[in-house]
């Protein structure tokens, strides 16, 4: 390993000397201002070290990593949510009883097991970085031992995510079987030399595409998704819906990318099917919810499956559409559930829609900031959420893929619905339920989240040059 | 920079107002007032100076999202001066008529009022298409919140009609847009959003009649046309009075608006094969519209019917393709939008007096309120197309010119007035004349609620008499409309050389 290795790698000794860090300071003295203050500024300095390190890029170190501005974006998409959901984390936390600093212990080996993902350039820290990440969510899960959800979320996500990545592992094996490589630029140069693809081949990336379908909860692979986003903490399932999906969406469009998937018919195919099923699945089950955090995640769902249309667009524009897609779909979703996590108490998680009902004429602005992620989600002009709307449908558009678009369209409509149910029951009568109040800190993140919605919504031009600038596969 | 600034006054005095709720009701009434009145101000004093035989009057264009070709592009022309101008008259009656209603979160209120005209405004300014269907949007999440938080009993359903149906046809037009600038990209190497260039763009008629249908999905829908007005009956009867005036005298404008600026000059060919359709509809909905309107015993919900029977008009008119006909559309939009929003606000003040909405319970009225009574009169009369009034010139204009284009049409839908001579004095005959039903107590207009009919009444006659200003500032801008069309028009009718069109010829040559 050379200097330059090291050098390079400095993000990820960040987020690994944190919890290092951490754990000692809480030997020593258990104070969780100062924990939470510490996990901050590690994020923070985190964010800067891509800066730090953009010098010596493009730079791979052979076999396992590959730092080129792509996975630069990706890290600064993922430390970005983390910093985000650690935000919501503190008021969250701070009023349950018992040891709650650790809880930032396993944000920073999650975090880290997703930057790897971000990296990967090689099955073996693919598999390394989803297992790092999946066995910190097993914890964050079930973080709320009081909860009784909390835990059975947990066991239930660790019994699924553990089949799926026997099925990971298994395609990663079967590939390998293939074409002796486990590298993605390696599979790349056996895959040129052939005409067909070898039968074998398939059956391996359909294995991968199981392990990896669990992991962004597409249907049909997406059944824990519900029952694990109502249990876990609401800024954990915020942490599921953005940092995990997207640190396993950057490594997959990697892989799909570099190996030209969208060439293949019976892949595209495929993946059309499971992009049209999770939009309807998703949104259709949503209209049913009775509970905020469900809905989200069938929504998630639903979302996720928007986005996959982009990868069988083949190009760059495409994976550029998908990044602003993502970006904004992380703020307002790591957004909708800070509210529900600040209006969340020791005994009650404020889950139910009932719960908010009449919420506009209590707290009038944690209402309308509500509103306005909700409508960004959906779609609606001025926010965030209807550029990049647009943008994925003007680049789906481009490259013809009229099926997909059209279900698309159909899809918005059915999720407006169930976000306006929402939107309704907050501006209804209200009933007298206590709320709680809202710390500075939440108020003042919420803010952020709000600006930045309301920014990209009308003058989205700056980030989308940024995007295309730097964001090159 | 004008046009601008008319928007910017509108989403900044909206932030106020909202702001300013927290000290009262009554700041912001006042603020919305003062935003309203400001822009009309400007508006007007801006238009002294502009020579009115130019294509577009006002013109700006700025960048906004470069890498898609989308611009900041406003421009004027009399067609939507003439609805700017409409837009914010309308919009500050409707704060004043709103002034004793809305008591609950005014701040909010008029927020979501003044969010909503500019979302109008823009739409009437927008050269972009983009930029179009960004406003188009704007709009309709402002006005799901009047109807859902300050409407009657059953608010939410309509409210959710009201939006589900808006925005899955508005989610159609938007794939439109973004197929014909594709289309025009492809052939020419431009990829532009922006009005004038995709004017003209070359494309097969399939393709054409592909990309028109979800342009016509939005419109028709917004217009509304029959078998797509389901929500708008709902909308307009649950929402507060100031929800449906603005629905109807402003919102349904946004439809005919889209009509003329874009299907007619975007698609010349696409439009003249859709026009025997489209004129079949118009006939439908003033017939149709007006039987319902006949039937209903909520007052406001037979003011909607009517509404969609009055539009039927609008698209008869759309159709025939000639500068009669389309004089008599802008004419009506802008008469209808008064005489409706009139028949609304009355329907309001009944409301607020003796709370109900049902015309069976009413009766005798005019001798407890003989002004009220009396305004009531005046627009039923122009409701039913009486000379001397607005209406009568508009529908007249209409018949006329789609008497040239199809007369059997023309025919047909001029039974719509007698309809509308039934229902309108239906209206009266239930609430004003009659027996009294209920002991009713009231009090006739009050001297805020006068000063705002009294206004719509001079409008109404000075439309009926003095039409002329209207014709002259809107005819530039229709004939530039019908521009691409006349040659079309003028061949399709040759090659048919049918009887009934030569026998028009004659009748009109003579």
């Amino acid at each position: 390993m050379t200097g330059t290795d090291f050098y390079s790698l400095t993000p990820f000794l960040i987020l690994a000397m944190a919890p290092i860090i951490i754990m000692i300071v809480i030997s020593t003295k258990r104070n969780y201002d100062i924990v939470y203050g510490f996990t901050v500024l590690s994020f923070i300095a985190a964010i800067a070290s891509i800066f730090y390190i953009l010098p010596v890029i493009p730079h791979s170190i052979e076999p396992l990593f590959i730092m080129d501005k792509y996975s630069l974006f990706f890290l600064g998409i993922i430390f970005i949510s983390a910093l985000l959901v650690t935000f919501f984390s503190y008021d969250y936390l701070k009023q349950l009883d018992g040891i709650r600093e650790e809880y930032y212990i396993i944000l920073f080996t999650s975090t880290l097991g997703a930057s790897l993902l971000a990296v990967a350039n090689h099955f073996i820290l693919f598999f390394l970085g989803i297992e790092t990440l999946t066995l910190s969510l097993y914890i964050l899960i079930a973080f709320e031992k009081s909860k009784g959800s909390s835990i059975e979320a947990g066991i239930k996500y660790l019994v699924l995510a553990s089949v799926s990545s026997a099925f990971l592992l298994f395609g990663m094996g079967i590939i390998y079987v293939t074409f002796g490589t486990m590298q993605f630029n390696g599979i790349v140069i056996a895959m040129n030399n052939l005409v067909n693809l070898p039968p074998l081949f398939i059956y391996g990336f359909g294995m991968l595409l199981v392990g990896i379908g669990f992991k962004l909860a597409l249907v049909p692979f997406h059944m824990w998704t519900p029952d694990v986003y109502q249990g876990a903490p609401a800024p954990v399932s915020s942490y599921i819906a953005t940092v995990s999906k997207g640190a396993v969406l950057a490594v997959f469009i990697r892989f799909f990318y570099t190996i030209r998937g969208f060439e293949n018919s019976s892949i595209f195919i495929v993946i059309s099917g499971i992009a049209i099923l999770s939009m309807f699945v998703g949104n259709l089950l949503a209209v049913q919810q009775k509970n905020i955090k469900r809905l989200l995640a069938y929504s998630s769902i639903a979302n996720m499956g928007y986005l996959i249309i982009i990868l069988l667009t083949g190009t760059d524009k495409g994976i550029q559409s998908a990044i602003f897609y993502l970006i904004t779909y992380f703020i307002t979703t790591i957004g909708a559930f800070g509210v529900i996590s600040l209006l969340s108490t020791k005994e009650i998680e404020a889950e139910k829609i009932e719960d908010y009902k009449g919420l506009f004429w209590k707290k009038p602005w944690l209402a309308a900031v509500l509103t306005l992620f909700l409508l960004s989600l959906a779609g609606i002009p001025i926010t965030a959420g209807f550029i990049a709307k647009f943008y994925l449908i003007y680049e789906g558009m481009k490259a013809g893929l009229m099926v997909l678009i059209f279900s698309m369209v159909i899809n918005s409509v059915i999720g407006l619905y169930y976000y306006l149910r929402v939107i309704t029951t907050m501006f209804s009568k209200s009933n007298n339920l206590e709320l709680p109040g809202v710390s500075i800190l939440g108020k003042l993140t919420l803010a952020i989240i709000t600006i930045g919605i309301l920014l990209l919504g009308v003058y989205p031009g700056w980030l989308i040059d940024f995007i295309t600038k730097n964001a090159l596969l | 920079m004008i046009l601008v600034y008319l928007i910017l006054i509108l989403l900044s005095g909206a932030f106020l107002a909202w702001v300013s709720g927290n000290f009262g009701p009554v700041w912001p009434r006042i603020i919305s007032l003062i935003t309203l009145g400001t822009g009309l101000l400007l508006l007007v004093l801006n238009m002294q100076s502009v020579q009115f035989d130019k294509k577009w009057l006002i013109d700006i264009q700025y960048d906004w999202i470069p890498q898609f070709g989308i611009g900041l592009h406003f421009a004027l022309d009399g067609l939507s001066l003439l609805m700017v101008l409409l837009t914010f008259f309308l919009g500050f009656i409707s704060i004043l008529i709103s002034w004793k209603e809305i008591n609950s979160k005014a701040g909010f209120f008029h927020f979501n009022l003044l969010l909503i005209l500019a979302g109008i405004v823009g739409v009437f300014l927008s050269l972009d298409l983009f930029l179009f269907y960004f406003f188009w949007e704007l709009m309709l999440v402002p006005m799901y919140f009047l109807i859902g938080i300050w409407g009657h009993e059953n608010r939410t359903k309509a409210s959710y009609k009201f939006f589900l149906y808006t925005q899955a046809s508005g989610l159609l037009m938007f794939i439109s847009i973004i197929a014909l600038y594709f289309v025009h990209g492809n052939s020419t190497g431009i990829y532009t959003f922006d009005y004038i260039q995709l004017l003209g763009t070359q494309m097969q008629a399939s393709t054409a009649m592909f990309i028109m249908s979800g342009f016509l999905a939005a419109f028709l829908v917004k217009l509304p046309v029959v078998p797509l007005h389901n929500w708008l009956p709902d909308a307009h009867s649950e929402a507060p009075t100031a929800g449906s005036l603005i629905l109807a005298a402003l919102l349904l404008k946004t439809g005919a608006y889209g009509l003329l600026r874009f299907i007619v000059p975007l698609f010349p060919e696409a439009s003249v094969t859709f026009a025997p359709i489209g004129m079949a509809l118009g006939v439908i909905g003033i017939l149709y519209g007006a039987k319902l309107a006949f039937a209903q015993t909520d007052l406001k919900r037979l003011i909607a019917y009517t509404s969609v029977s009055h539009m039927g008009f609008v698209i008869l008119g759309i159709f025939s393709f000639n500068e009669l006909a389309y004089q008599g559309v802008v004419m009506q939009m802008i008469a209808h939008g008064i005489s409706t929003g009139a028949l609304f606000i009355m329907a309001g003040q009944l409301s607020e007096r003796i709370h109900t909405r049902d015309i069976t319970k009413m009766g005798g009225l005019w001798e407890n309120t003989p002004f009220m009574g009396t305004i009531g009169l005046i627009f039923s009369m122009a409701s039913l197309g009486l000379p001397g009034l607005g209406n009568f010139i508009a529908e007249l204009l209409i018949l006329i010119g789609a008497f040239k284009a199809n007369i059997w049409m023309a025919c047909l839908a001029s039974v719509g007035l007698i309809a509308a001579t039934l229902y309108s004095l239906r209206i009266m005959q239930k609430v004003f004349f009659g027996k009294e039903t209920t002991n009713w107590k009231m009090n006739d207009l009050n001297l805020r609620e006068k000063m705002v009919s009294v206004s719509l009444v001079i409008i109404i006659f000075s439309l009926g008499l003095f039409p002329q200003p209207v014709f002259n500032i809107a005819r530039p801008a229709l004939i530039k409309t019908l521009e691409s069309h006349t040659e079309k028009t003028m061949q399709i009718k040759e090659s048919k050389k049918s009887r009934i069109d030569l026998k028009s010829k004659l009748f009109f040559d003579n």
